[in-house]
């Protein structure tokens, strides 16, 4: 049972807590599948998302969840708020919470921002990405996209390729699927692997073939344009060459291996467009996941909630 | 004016001894036996009688940042934990690169009457690294030492110039090291924690290149240099080898380095931020190591007293810094000395004795004709960190709850009672 009155980090989270998240947003997607029946849970709830950072799929992902629940729905972008005129986050948070708001879901370039807010609010703080700390709810849309796809997590082999250095997707990730039992490899050039990265249980390979050998599924991490100005590899078509993946890599992974991707995607960077457009992506029905998961997490949280009422 | 401390045990770098210690006209006038004379007495019965602490390495932010401590309370708090003597770095606003500030804060230490506080000039105009400051005109205003504290020279040849041409003044560079192009924004220590936060770290190599250097251009020159706040395994090694041989280089460390690690940054306690970062275990036991067998030379706070908005944001945008010169006696007293690692007479000479001696500062030893500079300390006494009620204005520390042992009772400087607890 989900009992906690935020969701900051895969980190901090139980196996059970984990499961319980995917059966939950796994009913959600059957719903959504069949013409969108999920119940009015969250009326007269509201949800703000606060975005300190760019975002399309994240942020919409979480505005649709909120109101296909039925939830009021607000959106603070920090360019159009009090941010720019220099309130500090702990006011924000404090303004919001006058407000009476239920949830805050929160997009901050700094790791550790949102448990900064989440002290300071009675709200539900649901971590939308927080620099290079954690991205929760991409993570679960990925293990839910899996466990559609294979009917379990335990026992999987998830290679993921890419910026792991920079990347909450990778670390959220590994967090939560090494508590599910699947087994996490990670490929980049040297410059974008995190220092002690192993000893939070991933497997660093010394090759993309090493990494995607019996891999059923193969993530690509997005890269930053401005990782590549800034020294860490020196030119794009440098980076596909060595790796990307195309073709030729996914012929080590294991039959009906998945490609992901959590987007958005550089076509013919991180993955060839042909495997992007291929069979074997589900990088669209990732989209969907994601919808499913945010649902499921503010309908658990505000479960908690009521509880504790 | 006469003073007798009757009763207890005086503790200096090299040995302990039940003594009396007689003050006449702020001066330590006799140590031993000492009969009444119906003069104010000190009952320091059960009390350890040390030479005034001394801490060559704190901020106290006047002028400039008055809201995050002043020479006042700052002095306050130093006389309250047990310190005779600060150094403070020039890292102000206006930034302490000329006599005229070292002048101001020589005469606002005067008015407060506390502590002595001697102040640091900046190797270049403005902390910025590129034009020497006027150097002679800083001594001759009462300047002890010369840093860019906060960062280091990064132009090496600015950095030579500057020790060749202090060196005419007798005065030593207090080197902050760090690569500023490798550090690159880095908040934490670059390892498994800042991997595991998210936070971004600054490697070792960002210290230990520039210790290194440092180290090099006063190795080449015949110069001395001292390192300021080591914190890292390599660090030490570094230092260890070039005192091997016969490099004049002294250096300095803070409690928290041999204290703590990097484990306590998870909770993003940006109180647990701090410049150089805390290390991992291996350094903080080589740091350990270092002040047991003398590699560094001396303990001091690098006190970095914030104010609360300055620390309740964002662990990328607080202050870096650590508020610690009420404790560092009790912390140093407790991690060290209680546990064994080294003995009650080295503490003295590290929080003492060499600092004293490494900026040429009358005192760190308890002899007749010397300033009465005393600390007298109760060594059972135990107690909880509280940092609410401390004197200083920066109540970030990461050590707030922590219990302690070895309180401050009395502080004299020049004879005349500063603090009293």
């Amino acid at each position: 049972m989900l009992k906690r009155k935020d969701l900051l980090g895969l980190y901090d989270c139980s196996a059970e807590e984990i499961d319980e998240i995917l059966t939950e947003a796994d009913a959600m997607y059957e719903s959504l599948d069949k013409g969108g029946k999920c119940g009015n849970v969250l009326r007269g709830k509201t949800l703000i998302t606060l975005f300190y950072e760019n975002s399309t799929r994240t942020r919409t992902s979480f505005e649709l969840a909120g109101k296909y629940l039925g939830a009021h729905e607000v959106n603070i972008s920090s360019a159009a708020s009090s941010v720019q005129k220099g309130e500090t986050l702990i006011d924000t948070g404090m303004t919001l919470n006058a407000l009476k708001c239920d949830f805050i879901a929160i997009r901050h370039p700094m790791a550790g921002a949102p448990k900064l807010l989440a002290e300071h609010v009675g709200a539900s703080v649901i971590n939308g990405g927080d620099g290079m700390n954690e991205h929760p709810t991409q993570a679960l849309l990925d293990m839910l996209e899996m466990r559609r796809r294979f009917g379990k997590i335990k026992g999987l082999k998830v290679a993921i390729l890419g910026d792991i250095k920079h990347s909450r997707v990778a670390k959220s990730n590994l967090f939560g699927l090494k508590k599910l039992g699947a087994e996490v490899w990670m490929y980049s050039p040297a410059t974008l692997m995190p220092q002690g990265i192993d000893r939070l249980g991933a497997k660093i390979a010394k090759s993309r073939e090493e990494a995607v050998e019996g891999a059923d599924v193969v993530m690509g991490l997005r890269i930053q344009l401005e990782r590549q100005t800034g020294g860490l590899f020196p030119s794009l078509s440098e980076y596909s060459k060595f790796y990307g993946v195309n073709d030729a890599v996914m012929k080590y992974a294991k039959p009906g291996a998945v490609i992901m991707h959590p987007g958005p995607v550089n076509r013919g960077v991180e993955l060839t467009p042909a495997l992007i457009d291929g069979k074997s992506s589900v990088i669209v029905d990732q989209v969907t996941c994601g919808l499913s998961v945010r649902m499921a997490v503010l309908k658990l949280l505000s479960r908690y909630r009521e509880e504790r009422l | 004016m006469k003073l007798i401390i009757k009763g207890g045990t005086v503790v200096t770098a090299e040995k302990s001894f039940k003594a009396d210690v007689l003050i006449e006209d702020g001066k330590i006038a006799s140590v031993g036996k000492i009969a009444d004379s119906g003069c104010p007495v000190i009952d320091a019965k059960g009390l350890h009688v040390l030479p005034g602490l001394i801490d060559m390495h704190v901020h106290l932010r006047e002028p400039g940042f008055e809201g995050k401590e002043d020479i006042e309370s700052g002095s306050r708090a130093a006389v309250a934990g047990g310190f005779t003597q600060v150094c403070c770095m020039p890292n102000t606003n206006p930034v302490c690169d000329n006599a005229v500030v070292v002048s101001y804060i020589k005469n606002r230490a005067k008015q407060v009457n506390l502590c002595k506080v001697n102040p640091i000039g900046a190797i270049t105009k403005g902390e910025e690294g590129q034009t020497l400051a006027d150097i002679g005109k800083m001594k001759q205003a009462g300047a002890v030492a010369l840093s860019d504290d906060g960062k280091s020279v990064m132009n090496s040849q600015i950095m030579r110039l500057g020790m060749e041409y202090a060196s005419g003044f007798g005065l030593k560079c207090l080197c902050h090291c760090e690569d500023a192009a490798l550090v690159d924004g880095g908040v934490v220590n670059e390892g498994y924690n800042s991997t595991l936060t998210g936070l971004k770290g600054s490697l070792r190599a960002a210290e230990d290149i520039m210790v290194a250097r440092d180290i090099a251009l006063a190795e080449s020159l015949n110069l001395p240099v001292h390192i300021c706040h080591v914190s890292t395994y390599s660090a030490v090694e570094i230092i260890r080898s070039a005192k091997a041989r016969g490099v004049r280089v002294t250096a300095e460390t803070c409690p928290h380095y041999f204290t703590l690690t990097d484990d306590v940054i998870t909770s993003f306690d940006t109180n647990t931020k701090v410049n150089p970062p805390l290390r991992e275990e291996k350094d903080r036991k080589a740091v350990t190591e270092g002040l047991k067998d003398g590699t560094i030379d001396c303990i001091v706070t690098d006190h970095a007293p914030h104010s609360q908005k300055d620390k309740q944001v964002e662990y990328n945008l607080a202050a870096f810094g650590i508020s610690g010169i009420e404790i560092s006696f009790a912390l140093s007293y407790t991690q060290l000395v209680e546990r064994g690692e080294i003995s009650l007479n080295a503490l003295v000479k590290l929080m003492s004795a060499n600092p004293a001696c490494i900026l040429g500062l009358e005192g760190g030893a308890i002899a007749e004709g010397l300033p009465a500079d005393i600390t007298i300390v109760d060594l059972s006494a135990e107690y909880t960190v509280d940092a609410d009620k401390w004197y200083s204005k920066g109540k970030n520390t990461p050590f707030n709850g922590k219990r302690v042992k070895g309180k401050v009772k009395y502080t004299l400087v020049g004879g005349e009672i500063k603090y009293q607890g």
